[in-house]
Formats: structure tokens, C-alpha cells, sequence
């Protein structure tokens, strides 16, 4: 909402600074985005003087002038004009001018390759008028001696911009902030002058509401002005509607517009020549058309509130007019239309037909619908004082009459909301200025609500308005208590912070990307999980929800890689998606590592990253969060995108029915289709859902501390067993043969190959024996070691090798 | 006893020459050895008169700890000369890169959200989460906002469907329904998370992080919202004083509403908060609307309270400094170690917040 100070002050008696003014317009909640000089903009805009112009040498249609700007300056322009010529006094517009026409940007630039600095504007590109053959030529007799100086006078006043919230349409008028302006305290309302006007006959157009289901109008207030002559608007008024940086039409559209600006009565005006016999304000019928102002054809739905006559529809009621009924200069007749249009109904309308003009704007807020009247009488009578004409008798259809709601207030409310008090005198004197009616019955007050303000309902609402109007500033500043009613973090909320920082101190960088992603590549990564379409995604690359964690992180690892990065690990924690209704998401870590290890090392040779880089860091976070690494199953199925022969899942115990990780290298035909170039790719995901709560705490966990001080043996083996039998097996056979005995088991060699027979391997594994009650003796180990041989061989069907 | 003096005097010169570990453990053996000097003078002790023995045995006692200990000290002496040569061949060169080891990095974001929950954690704020995905009606309609209200035009909302029923949340207040919806009053909790509107530029991005308050107890008022905002901003910021304004706005799900906007000043280009003449918007708050009480069935008679949401990037950019909303979610191997954090660096209450 844009207005002046001088304008504000036809309404507002006050002898506040204007910085004051401002002060307090945002106190009471209009947040003034801006006071500036609108045209501060046009200070680029200098009268100058060709002084030399001659032809492009490589285009025969444009010249290159030198042009005096003022000051002993002379620049180079390039210029299209025929009429560039020299000793022509014209507009110049320095680099950095916005051109009003096209709000383009001037910069240095080079046109054919000879450097134009700014340009010289032609009397369209100014907004001056429609000419724009050509350049604008100054008169000598007014300019000569203005080189230099600005072009546009600086005598359009500041501009104050509001951002007015969406309960407050009665503030997108000058007159609706300067009532709250006075009862803040800054100056009087002046009350509205009613010069009487002479009213000449009868509205003889007949105009008639329909009672259609969900009517959009309500009222619907008119009266002709006959034997007008349209035309260009007044000095005064063309400053008002270009003040605001609106563009003057013709005296009857500047006055509607003004009436709006002031009162924020939107009004229509149309050719009562063109209506054919009567307005009908009726529902509009699917498949109906109509062209409206906006130059475009419109195809109606059903249930749109339409302004007809007998051809057919006008206009779409507070949303936009038709061209069939629009005012022109010729017009000598008008048809000026009030009217109340339900909020409901403008959104409905507009929002299917996208359209989106002021009076829709205003309308869908809520327009105050006892301004019908005044609405009429300010605009009539402006109109004839500018174009003449006699003014009818209003007609006032009304298919609801409108009555002001009345609410109660407990005065006591106001301070238990805020924590401070207001006397009661000076909270009825606040709520008569904002144009409550206030009766008093003991602690209570009757309040008759402003038929301008359709957001305030209830109690509270009155509260705001006392207090917005006393200020902010005399809440109290409370100190916070710390009373507690739960702990900060839940379990699993714990358990996410944990993880996050345990999985960034194994190296890895945490990134947080969208929860979108590109179905191109979500698909590559959704298994069977539905795919979840947004209908309006930002981008179409970005079109619906991620299903997996790995979309985002592999296409940010190749853009890396592309970035010239080799050896990168990433991981993100956050949301991925099942299905799209609320909570079928799941909370998950996607980590993502590239390249080698020690890549140019000195004293360590490189490697490429391979899964027993990702599973370390996996385990290892799974211990860190506190599982017991004893209990813990590994299996080799994986979901699809990982390759089929390198990758596992973890569980937590053999028995769980649920993984809780995935590891493993990502499918070398993902990672061909995705084009990402590397030595190696792998990665993990732990699903946080699948993590069951460790019951037993921690420190409860460790509540026994056992050791042992008799001495330790280690005994070697080596086992032949089939190439696809797993280490993990052997472990665990051999470990379950004497759980108090054997007390760790180490991998330390597995080999294929020579003295091995085909499809076999040899794994060879270190047992650690330890006995907490004596010093084992030789023929202790030996048993021992017979039985590792005999149960390992007689389970598995693996082999010793001697 | 002479005898032994002898052998004592001449073993003494002998072991201060120049000797080997080979040398050593031949004198060794010639003293102590089977046969040795010493170990035959001790053989003779049977044959001696009582009234000798007593002294000789003495003698001959401090004699052979005199020795060996000169003998051990010779040892010595030898051990850590060979130790010493052998040195003076590994010398290695120091300056070499040592071997490496990955810095991981904590994404600001995630930094950001924690040292909030920490302070918050301060004044008996607990933490609940919700959906990103959402249904109209708790992340619109619940919140006092119908669909026919121009607020939700505010609102650029991604959908799922065509009947618009299914949402991205567009902020984080849907999570005021469902804690109050699931438990009773008191509520005192901080919801951070992710939040979604389909808008993108330098300060807009279609995903964002927002942190929603609320605190509902029977007497909790404005000048309770006062107190918390102005001790949260001060402890964010690590500032003893701020310069702090309430201004009325609107929001359909608190009434009344306030804007709030912080000091701050220009120096070199950078934005520092605090006490500068500029004022700066950093968040929405208000008084949760007796209608929003009324759909989460809280009587808003008994109980009111306020609610307040923050945009979590936008604290973060301020505090630390960063331009471009859009940076923080486009995975820059250099954005994210410029601006990450030392996983190590857990914002804690007594630790600091931030080093």
C-alpha cells in the first residue's frame, strides 16, 4: 500500500514530523517497507545536447554521437534514432538509469564494437508518451540552458510503502491508516466532508441480483452520470495516480482508482451505452466467455459471480471488467457501479481463472460493505466536477443486509494477555477511535465492530487492538523460567544427534539436501516404493520425493567430482519417503565416500576405496551408539542399487527379521548411468527406525568387570573351505566351543590360489585362549586345539591345512 | 686379605679401560665365574679360623659388591654407547607430512539446531518433531487458517495431490497440533525441522529449516514471550545486550501477533547484531489464537500461551557470517569444510556455545 505524506493529511490533522509518522505507522503494525522518493530513479535522467553524430562504421542504421551532459562531460553513445542528429537537445540516461518503459537496466556495453555509454530515450521509453519513433526533442527555448540538469523535476513527494497484513483491509486506503494513525495519537481524523450533490432523475438501468446458490454479491449500488466528457485528468489528480507510481488513464478511471486508493472502495465504471437494457448479477454458467480489461478471453466455470446485461456477461464481479462495457473518451454516459462482494467467492473465482488484480485483492480481503454510499457520492460527484454530467439517484440492491456484529470484552483479558495494565478510560478511548461504539456494563464492554474491519470476531481480537494501538513497548520483559515438564531429547532423538556427530568424526562431511529429487534418479534408487509426485515442483528435476537417500547424495558426489574433488566421503541424515501420506517417512543415514585411501602418499601405498572401508565405519558407529558388536549378523543381501556381490546387511541380532544398515559398493550400472567417474564407490545407510532402544542402559550394561590375570596363548590355523563359505560362520562355530576359554578370534589371512584346490580358499584365523582360573599347560591347549580342528572340520566340512 | 685387595685394585684398573661387552663378561667370568677369583676366594672361607672368617668374609663381601656394581655400571656404560652410535643412523627427516586423517564436518544447519535446543534446553524446552509431509488441515486449517483466507496465498505450498489435501508443511507449526493434540496441557517444547515452499532465491530457497516454540501453561502472557525471544537472541548470539523490537503483524494462529526485529550495524561489509540503528526481521511470534486452543482441544479459557517460529538458515547465516541461503543445500566439498564444524564441537550450555 503506497500513499503520501500529503495525501495521508487530507485525512489526518497532525503536526508530527513525518519521521515520527513513520515511527509510529510501524508501531501500530503497518510495516512501512519504504519512504523514498519514487522518482529517485529518474535523477539519472539529464537534458543533453548532441554535439557531433556520425555513422556507425559497421551498421549503417545506427550513429555514434558525443553527447554533452552537463559539467564538461562529453560521452560516447550509440543511438538507433533517425533523428539523432546533431545540436538536438534530448534525454540522456546514464549506465545504471532503469528505463521506465521496460524497467531494463542500462549498463556499459558494446553494440557492434563501438562502447555506448547509456543511451538517449525516446518519449515512450520515458513514459511520456506513446512516441517512440525517434528521440525526445526538447525545445531550445526551454532546455538550452538545462544541459546537465535533471530531466524530471523532483517535485514528486516521498512515497511511504506499506506492507499491510491480510486482516487489514480497511488499511489499504489512505483513510483506514490515518484512523489508526489518530488513535495511536498522531493527530485527528478528520471526518469526511458531505457536500451535498444534486441528484437528477432516476437510475433507469435496472439492476437485479439473482438468488443463486452461493451468490458472490451481496449489494450491489449504482447510478448513472449522463452527458459526460471523459478526458485526461486534472494536474491534481494525474500527481495523486502518479505519485503512487500508477499511470494516469482518463478522468473517469483516475477517479475510480483514486476513490479506491482513498477509501479502498474499489468501483466500476461502465459505457451505460453499451449495456444492453439491465444489469443482471447472477452465477455464471460453465462455458460462458467473456474478454475482460486485461485483453484476455476468459472461459467461465459454474458459480463465478458475473455482472450481465442481455448479450451476456460484463464483467466478473470485484475481480475484473469486460471490454464490451469499458469506458472510453467518447463516453458520454456511465453506469458507476458500489459493490459487495463476497471474500469466498472473489477467491474461489480468481484463483481458478488466475487472476489477480487490485480489486480482487481488496475484495477477497473483505471490502467494507457500508461504503457502497459513500463510495458513490465521492466518485460521483468527483466525476462531474471533471467531466460534468448529471448524477442519478442511487439504486441500492441488497440481497443480505448487513448489520455490525457486536461482541463483549472483559476488560480484565486485555492484562492477562499482556502482563500490563491499561486504564479503562483510555482503552475505551483507543477502541472509539478505531470506530468501535463502546457501552460499559461494570467490567464489561459492548463493542459494536466497525463495519470496516471483517477480522476482528472474539475478545482476543479486541486485545490486539488495545494493545497494538497502546505499543508493544509496554510489555514487560518476563525472565524465563526454567521449570521442566520433560526431558529436552527423547531416546531416539538422542540417538539421531549421537550418530550424526559419530558418522562426521569417522571424516565424513555432513551435507542436508532437499527432500525432493530428480525421478530420474530416485528411480534408479526407489526399489518398490512408490514413487511421490509433488503436482508443483520448483524445477522439473526436482519433481518428487526422495525414496532413498542416495538420489541426492550421488548426483552432489559427481558434481563434486566434477568440481575436481577425488577422495570424498559425505553422509546425510534426514527424511526419506514410503508413501505420501504424513509419517510413511523414515529417518535415515546415507554416508557416500569416493576415490582412495592415502592417494599420494609418501609412505603408504593407495588404494581405492573399498566396503571394508564403509563397513568399519558403520560397525563402529553401531558400537559407538552402544550394540554389542557380539551380537551382531551380517548377511549379503542388499537392496538393488548396490552390487550384487559386494555389499551386506547388518543386523543387530541373527534372530532380527529387520536390517538395521546396508553397505557396499554402489552398482557399477548405476554408477555408469549416472556417469560418475572414480576408483571406487561405495557407501552405507543406517535406517535409524530399525535401531531398537537399548532397554538396559548403558551403565548398567557394564555393571560387571571381570578379568582374568593367568596367562594368554595364541594358537594359529588355517582352514581349506569352499570358495563361498563365510568367515563369519567359522567364527562363530568356533567361538561357540568354549565361550569362557575363547576369548577372541582374528582373520589375518585368506588365500586362493596355488597348493589350494579350485573353488576352494584358505582362511586363516588367530584364536586367543585364556582361562580365569589357572595357567594352561600344554595338554590343556593341545585339547583345546584338537577340538577347534575336529568341531570347525565336522560343522563346516573345512578342512585343517597342514 | 691382601690377596683379595690385589685382585680388587687390579680388577678396578682393569675395568676402567676401554672396554667391550665381550671384555666385560670375560672379567665377569674371571671373578665370578665357576672358577673365578672371587668365587674360589669364598671357597677358602671353610678352611679359615674363626676368628678371621668373620672379617674376611666381610671384606670379601664388600669387595665383590664393589666389583659388580662397577661391572654393571661398565655395562651400562657399554648399552648406552651402543644405543648412542646406533642413533646417530636414524635420523629421520621430521619434516615429512604426517600420515593423514579426515576431518569430518557438522553442517551448519545441524550445528545451528542444536546450540538452539541447548539454549532452549536452558528454560525447560523440550524437543518434538513432526512430518514433513503433511495434511492440509494441520498445517492450515488447525492453525486457524481456512482455505479461503488470503494467508495461505503467503504460503508458496508444494502438494502431493490434486485435491491439495497433501502438503509439504510450509512451516513447522503443524507440530503445535499434533503435541497438543497428543497430550495435555502444560506444553513447553521447541520444534525444529524441515520446511518447504516453492520459492527460490538468493534468501528464499524451496526447502528451509524453521524452529516453532510454544509454551501453554495457565498463566503464560506476552511479557512471558518477551522474556524468552530476548534471552534465546542473546544467548544465540553470544551478546550481553540487544536491541530488540516487538512490532504487531499477523499471523491467523496467534493473536495478538508480533514481528520481531533486531539490532544491527554494517562494519566492513558484515553484518554485526546487536546495538547498530538498523533494524533487522528475524521472526514471527504471538499469542496462540483461542481457535487454534479450541481445534487441539485445550480450553483457551484455562490455558493460553504463546508461540513463536524461526527461521533456523537465516540465524545461522547471521551468526556465522554466510551470504547465500542456497549454498546450504547444494553440497559444495569447499562450502561444507569453510563453513562446517568440528563434529567434537557439541554446543553444550557450559562449554559454549560456539568457539
Amino acid at each position: 500500500m503506497k500513499f503520501t505524506m500529503s495525501w495521508l493529511k487530507e485525512h489526518l490533522e497532525t503536526k508530527n514530523k513525518d519521521t515520527q509518522i513513520i515511527d509510529k505507522l510501524t508501531d501500530v503494525g503497518l510495516e512501512v517497507e519504504s519512504f523514498e522518493n519514487i522518482s529517485s530513479d529518474l535523477d539519472n535522467f539529464k537534458v543533453a545536447k548532441i554535439i557531433n553524430a556520425e555513422k556507425h562504421p559497421n551498421a549503417d542504421r545506427l550513429r555514434v554521437c558525443e553527447v554533452d551532459i552537463g559539467q564538461q562531460n562529453i560521452v560516447k553513445v550509440v543511438c538507433g534514432a533517425p533523428n539523432a542528429k546533431k545540436d538536438l537537445l534530448t534525454v540522456y540516461a546514464g549506465p545504471g538509469s532503469v528505463i521506465p518503459k521496460n524497467n531494463m537496466k542500462l549498463t556499459v556495453s558494446k553494440i557492434r564494437g563501438v562502447t555506448s555509454y547509456g543511451m538517449l530515450c525516446s518519449e515512450s521509453e520515458l513514459k511520456l508518451s506513446d512516441e517512440s519513433e525517434g528521440i525526445t526533442e526538447l525545445k531550445p527555448s526551454k532546455y538550452s540552458d538545462k544541459i546537465g540538469k535533471n530531466f524530471f523535476k523532483n517535485i514528486t513527494e516521498k512515497v511511504v510503502d506499506l506492507s499491510i497484513t491480510p486482516n487489514r483491509p480497511d488499511c489499504l486506503g489512505v483513510r483506514g491508516i490515518a484512523r489508526d494513525l489518530a488513535a495511536a495519537g498522531v493527530g485527528k481524523l478528520k471526518s469526511t466532508s458531505h457536500k451535498n450533490i444534486k441528484k437528477d432523475g432516476s437510475q433507469n438501468i435496472k439492476v437485479s441480483i439473482t438468488k443463486d446458490k452461493n451468490q458472490g454479491c451481496t449489494i450491489f449500488g449504482s447510478c448513472l452520470i449522463k452527458g459526460v466528457t471523459n478526458k485526461e485528468s486534472p494536474k491534481w489528480l494525474k500527481e495523486k495516480i502518479e505519485s503512487l507510481g500508477q499511470k494516469p488513464i482518463s478522468a473517469i478511471v483516475d477517479v475510480t482508482n483514486y476513490v479506491m486508493l482513498d477509501l479502498n472502495r474499489p468501483l466500476h465504471a461502465y459505457d451505460a451505452d453499451k449495456i444492453d437494457k439491465e444489469i443482471i448479477v447472477r452465477n455464471s454458467k460453465k462455458g460462458e466467455t467473456f474478454k475482460a480489461l486485461d485483453n484476455k478471453e476468459y472461459k467461465l466455470e459454474d458459480e463465478m459471480c458475473v455482472i450481465s446485461d442481455q448479450s451476456g456477461v460484463l464483467g466478473l464481479g470485484g475481480v475484473i471488467g469486460g471490454t464490451r462495457s469499458g469506458t472510453e473518451l467518447k463516453t458520454k454516459n456511465i453506469l458507476l457501479e458500489s459493490a459487495y462482494f463476497i471474500p469466498r467467492s472473489i477467491r474461489k473465482t480468481s484463483k481458478l481463472l488466475n487472476i489477480d488484480t487490485d480489486a480482487k485483492f481488496r475484495f477477497e480481503r473483505g471490502i467494507d460493505p457500508q461504503s457502497i454510499e459513500a463510495g458513490l457520492l465521492k466518485a460521483s460527484q468527483l466525476i462531474s466536477e471533471i467531466c460534468g454530467g448529471k448524477i442519478s439517484k442511487f439504486d441500492i440492491q441488497q440481497f443480505k443486509k448487513y448489520k455490525n456484529s457486536e461482541i463483549k470484552f472483559n476488560i480484565s483479558l486485555f492484562e492477562k494477555i499482556t502482563g500490563f495494565k491499561v486504564k479503562e478510560n483510555e482503552i475505551i478511548k483507543i477502541l472509539k477511535d478505531l470506530g468501535f461504539k463502546c457501552s460499559k456494563k461494570k467490567s464489561e464492554l459492548k463493542l459494536k465492530i466497525p463495519s470496516w474491519r471483517p477480522d476482528i470476531s472474539q475478545p482476543i481480537d479486541i486485545v490486539e487492538e488495545i494493545v497494538r494501538i497502546k505499543g508493544y513497548d509496554n510489555i514487560e520483559t518476563i525472565e524465563p523460567k526454567k521449570n521442566r515438564f520433560k526431558d529436552t531429547l527423547n531416546k531416539q532423538q538422542k540417538l539421531f544427534h549421537f550418530l550424526q556427530r559419530s558418522i562426521a568424526s569417522k571424516g565424513y562431511f555432513e551435507t542436508v539436501t532437499w527432500s525432493f529429487t530428480d525421478s530420474k534418479i530416485n528411480n534408479l534408487f526407489k526399489e518398490n516404493l512408490k514413487e511421490i509426485k509433488i503436482v508443483n515442483p520448483i524445477s522439473s528435476d526436482l519433481d518428487v520425493l526422495r525414496n532413498s537417500i542416495f538420489s541426492n547424495l550421488a548426483f552432489y558426489l559427481k558434481k563434486n567430482l566434477d568440481r575436481g574433488f577425488k577422495d570424498i566421503s559425505l553422509f546425510e541424515i534426514g527424511p526419506i519417503f514410503k508413501n505420501k501420506n504424513p509419517g510413511e517417512q523414515l529417518t535415515v543415514i546415507g554416508a557416500i565416500k569416493s576415490g582412495k585411501i592415502s592417494r599420494l602418499n609418501w609412505n603408504e601405498k593407495e588404494r581405492s576405496v573399498d566396503i571394508f572401508d564403509v563397513k568399519k565405519d558403520l560397525i563402529q558407529t553401531l558400537i559407538e551408539a552402544g550394540y554389542d558388536k557380539q551380537n551382531f549378523f551380517i548377511r549379503d543381501k542388499s537392496p538393488s542399487y548396490y552390487h550384487p556381490g559386494k555389499s551386506g546387511s547388518v543386523y543387530l541380532y541373527k534372530d532380527d527379521i529387520d536390517p538395521v544398515a546396508y553397505f557396499g559398493e554402489l552398482h557399477p550400472n548405476i554408477v555408469k548411468k549416472l556417469d560418475i567417474k572414480t576408483e571406487g564407490l561405495v557407501g552405507f545407510e543406517i535406517y535409524l527406525d530399525c535401531l531398537k532402544d537399548n532397554k538396559i542402559k548403558l551403565r548398567d550394561q557394564k555393571s560387571h568387570f571381570e578379568y582374568s590375570d593367568y596367562q594368554k596363548s595364541e594358537r594359529d590355523f588355517a582352514f581349506v573351505v569352499d570358495k563361498n563359505y563365510k568367515a563369519q560362520d567359522l567364527i562363530e562355530i568356533i567361538s561357540s566351543i568354549d565361550k569362557t576359554l575363547i576369548k577372541s578370534i582374528k582373520v589375518f589371512d585368506i588365500y586362493e590360489g596355488e597348493n589350494i584346490p579350485s573353488g576352494k580358499k584358505s582362511i586363516a584365523i588367530n584364536v586367543t585362549i585364556q582361562s580365569s582360573e589357572k595357567t594352561l599347560d600344554e595338554n590343556d591347549l593341545e585339547k583345546i586345539n584338537k577340538l577347534i580342528i575336529s568341531t570347525v572340520e565336522s560343522k563346516s566340512g573345512a578342512k585343517i591345512r597342514s | 686379605m691382601s690377596d683379595i685387595k690385589k685382585i680388587r685394585d687390579e680388577y678396578l684398573i682393569k675395568l676402567d679401560n676401554n672396554l667391550n661387552y665381550e671384555s666385560v663378561n670375560q672379567i665377569k667370568t674371571e671373578l665370578f665365574g665357576k672358577n673365578g677369583q672371587i668365587s674360589n676366594s669364598f671357597k677358602t672361607l671353610g678352611s679359615l679360623p674363626n676368628e678371621e672368617r668373620k672379617k674376611f668374609a666381610s671384606d670379601l663381601n664388600s669387595i665383590k659388591e664393589e666389583l659388580q656394581e662397577k661391572i654393571n655400571s661398565k655395562i651400562q656404560e657399554i648399552e648406552i654407547k651402543e644405543i648412542n652410535s646406533k642413533l646417530e643412523n636414524e635420523k629421520l627427516d621430521v619434516t615429512l607430512p604426517e600420515r593423514e586423517i579426515n576431518q569430518g564436518k557438522i553442517h551448519p544447519v545441524s550445528q545451528v539446531i542444536d546450540e538452539i535446543s541447548s539454549i532452549f534446553s536452558e528454560i525447560g524446552f523440550s524437543v518434538e518433531e513432526g512430518p514433513d509431509v503433511e495434511n492440509e488441515h494441520y498445517n492450515f486449517t488447525a492453525l486457524n487458517t481456512p482455505d479461503n483466507h488470503p494467508a495461505r496465498d503467503m504460503h508458496d505450498t508444494f502438494y502431493l495431490d490434486n485435491n491439495k489435501e497433501i502438503l509439504l508443511r510450509t512451516h513447522t507449526s503443524p507440530v503445535q497440533v499434533r503435541t497438543m493434540l497428543n497430550g495435555k496441557p502444560p506444553f513447553k517444547i521447541i520444534a525444529p525441522g524441515r520446511t518447504y515452499r516453492s520459492d527460490s532465491d538468493q534468501t528464499h530457497s524451496p526447502m528451509f529449516h524453521q524452529v516453532e516454540g510454544l509454551h501453554i501453561d495457565k498463566d503464560i502472557n506476552m511479557g512471558h514471550l518477551k522474556g524468552c525471544l530476548d534471552y534465546f537472541i542473546k544467548s544465540f548470539f553470544e551478546v550481553d545486550k540487544i536491541k530488540m523490537r516487538f512490532r504487531p503483524s499477523h499471523f491467523p494462529f496467534t493473536e495478538p501477533s508480533a514481528e520481531v526485529d533486531i539490532g544491527y550495524e554494517l562494519k566492513d561489509g558484515k553484518i554485526v547484531i546487536g546495538e547498530g540503528d538498523k533494524w533487522l526481521e528475524i521472526l514471527g511470534c504471538g499469542m496462540v489464537h483461542p481457535n487454534v486452543l479450541k481445534n487441539v482441544n485445550v480450553n483457551p479459557d484455562k490455558y493460553q500461551g504463546y508461540a513463536f517460529g524461526i527461521g533456523i538458515d537465516r540465524l545461522g547465516m547471521l551468526k556465522y557470517g554466510i551470504n547465500d541461503l542456497r549454498a546450504f543445500f547444494e553440497t559444495d566439498y569447499r562450502w561444507l569444510n569453510h563453513f562446517g564444524f568440528d563434529p567434537l564441537d557439541v554446543p553444550s550450555n557450559y562449554r559454549g556455545l560456539s568457539r
